[in-house]
């Protein structure tokens, strides 16, 4: 018996995402009376492996194949399975991003077992094993019950804060036949923004609307963004009129993400634009509108034209990071 | 090319959530029921354009729910598809509806079947991965555009702070979002032809829920919005520092 957790990195570096995981399964298996079992896949150093008992493993195991260095559902599923085999796994947690949300299901199917996608919080196991999710796009939270006997978790980035402990996990080389099928997705590119702050695991996030009138306006938000170490965001119709890329639209059909602070500039916060954020820790809106009903889900609110107060804003954050 | 577009009704994204029997189910009472958006919008007219450009040859939807589901796959078809299939049954286990859809499709071997990212109610985006799973398929989630040539399929497809082009032979399971096709709004012949089509209802197969849920909460209210000159900047800094310790 023990719980298991999938985790991710980026060159062969543990994503901090990976680092909650690893976290929240130790905090599980503390609540269960077993270990926690960390999963790596593809290139990453011995060092860097032993790294995640400061968050609570126990054990490492380690798929070394370095054709995982690129993602496949099947492969990592695979993956899954046989650590799960191994150790004979009760809880299985993967993270609730673009390869959680690809690998999970496909685990849960196989097990049979019941999944809760997008957890936010540890699971009750005063009556059977109930674990907290967002449900209609943050408007509101549901207690999914999970009644097989292995529990497939998919967790929402920036649940809980990620405290490093000490310790040193053991480190044990898996290994996993696969077969063509498994390699059979082809990666042709890749493109990413480098240097930005991923936005789903990003704890402070800087939000535009249509306020911001134009993209060639929109420095003056990246400029709050980079003196505050920001992830940027934007609302539906600015994604819409390609004036940013669709990865930054936040709401109801777009990302879901909590971040610690969320500064929504020039954004009038209809109900699908709060559906995605308003489960930020505080939330920052400017507008010039004093209807606007963003004011409503507010935690501070600043009444004015977003050209004057976010260049205000800006200089103030560099000023406070200059004397702290 | 034969393809099985999955649909999930879901409430209006304008809708007001409210729960009843003591929190415990979603009270639907006057809620709008619609396709959900990534079904609607990305995958069925992805479908329906592969199959004008003459790549697909049948498209065909489905759903796993009760007659009420009826209308909302009755407005898909009007948008186009071949013919629907409902399977009679409600569950909001995602394991269910995955396996009761493997079920009915195992045995149409379709060579392409899309599905939403997520459904816009419960937000577990589940149900592709475990149909791909279920039909030992390769699963290529939250694709943003969809090129066919041949048995070859070209994808753009989301991953942690980018994209990624992926190609990949069929037969295949693909999650749709944004960018995959231009919405659509069905015209008068298309809703008079979606009349006519078949729209055939399939019993369950016997399979047992895994999961369920068992009560829903509101989030906490926000006691209040405190307001800032627009001239102060220098407070708003120090109240995030100071009072929300987020900076």
């Amino acid at each position: 018996m023990s719980v298991i957790v999938l985790t991710e990195h980026a060159q062969g570096s543990f994503k901090k995402k990976s680092l909650e995981a690893v976290q929240y399964g130790a905090k599980i298996a503390a609540m269960m009376g077993t270990s926690v079992t960390a999963v790596a896949a593809g290139n990453v150093s011995n060092d860097e492996l032993q790294t995640l008992g400061a968050y609570g493993a126990q054990k490492v195991l380690h798929v070394a194949d370095a054709r995982l260095d690129n993602f496949s559902s099947r492969a990592f599923t695979k993956v899954v399975l046989a650590a799960a085999a191994q150790e004979g796994a009760k809880v299985i947690v993967c993270l609730h991003d673009t390869t959680g949300k690809a690998v999970a299901p496909r685990v849960a199917a196989r097990l049979q077992a019941g999944m809760v996608a997008g957890a936010v919080g540890l699971p009750d196991l005063s009556s059977g094993f109930t674990v907290k999710k967002n449900v209609f796009s943050g408007k509101a939270f549901a207690f999914v019950n999970i009644t097989s006997d292995v529990k497939v978790i998919t967790l929402m980035p920036n649940s809980s804060a990620v405290v490093k402990g000490e310790g040193s996990a053991s480190v044990e080389a898996l290994s996993v036949s696969f077969d063509d099928q498994d390699f059979a997705v082809q990666v042709q590119q890749v493109s990413k923004a480098t240097g930005s702050v991923p936005l789903s695991e990003a704890e402070l996030v800087v939000s535009g609307g249509r306020g911001l009138k134009g993209p060639e306006n929109w420095h003056i938000l990246e400029d709050l963004a980079t003196s505050l170490g920001a992830a940027t965001a934007c609302s539906r119709p600015v994604a819409d009129s390609h004036w940013r890329p669709h990865n930054e639209h936040v709401g109801q059909t777009g990302g879901t993400i909590r971040p610690n602070l969320y500064i929504a500039a020039g954004i009038s916060g209809a109900i699908q634009h709060l559906a995605g954020v308003n489960g930020s820790k505080t939330i920052v809106v400017i507008n010039k509108d004093p209807e606007a009903p963003f004011f409503k889900a507010a935690d501070y609110g600043v009444l004015g034209d977003v050209f004057e107060v976010l260049p205000r804003l800006t200089e103030a954050v560099k000023k406070f990071k200059a004397n702290n | 090319m034969k393809i099985l577009v999955c649909l999930c009704p879901v409430p209006d994204t304008t809708t007001k959530i409210a729960f009843g029997d003591n929190n415990t189910t979603f009270n639907s009472q006057g809620v709008t029921f619609i396709i959900n958006p990534y079904d609607e919008w990305y995958s069925v007219v992805r479908a329906l354009e592969l199959k004008e450009a003459g790549t697909a040859t049948a498209v065909h939807l489905i759903t796993v729910g009760k007659a009420d589901a009826e209308p909302v796959i009755r407005k898909a078809l009007a948008l186009g598809g071949d013919e629907a299939i409902r399977i009679d049954t409600d569950s909001n286990d995602p394991y269910v509806v995955a396996a009761q859809i493997a079920q009915y499709a195992s045995a149409e071997n379709y060579d392409l079947v899309l599905c939403g990212k997520e459904s816009i109610d419960y937000n577990n985006g589940t149900v592709g991965g475990m149909l791909a799973e279920l039909l030992d398929m390769n699963y290529l989630g939250f694709v943003s555009d969809i090129k066919v040539d041949g048995n070859n399929v070209t994808v753009l497809r989301e991953i942690d702070g980018g994209d990624e082009t992926d190609s990949c032979v069929l037969p295949l399971v693909i999650s749709c979002q944004k960018g995959v096709a231009e919405a659509r709004i069905p015209n008068m012949r298309g809703i008079m032809a979606a009349r006519t089509k078949p729209l055939k209802v399939v019993a369950p197969a016997a399979i047992s829920s895994v999961s369920n849920i068992v009560s829903f909460e509101m989030p906490p209210a926000k006691t209040g919005v405190r307001m800032i000159a627009a001239d102060n900047m220098d407070e708003l800094v120090s109240l995030l520092h100071n009072e929300a310790k987020v900076i």
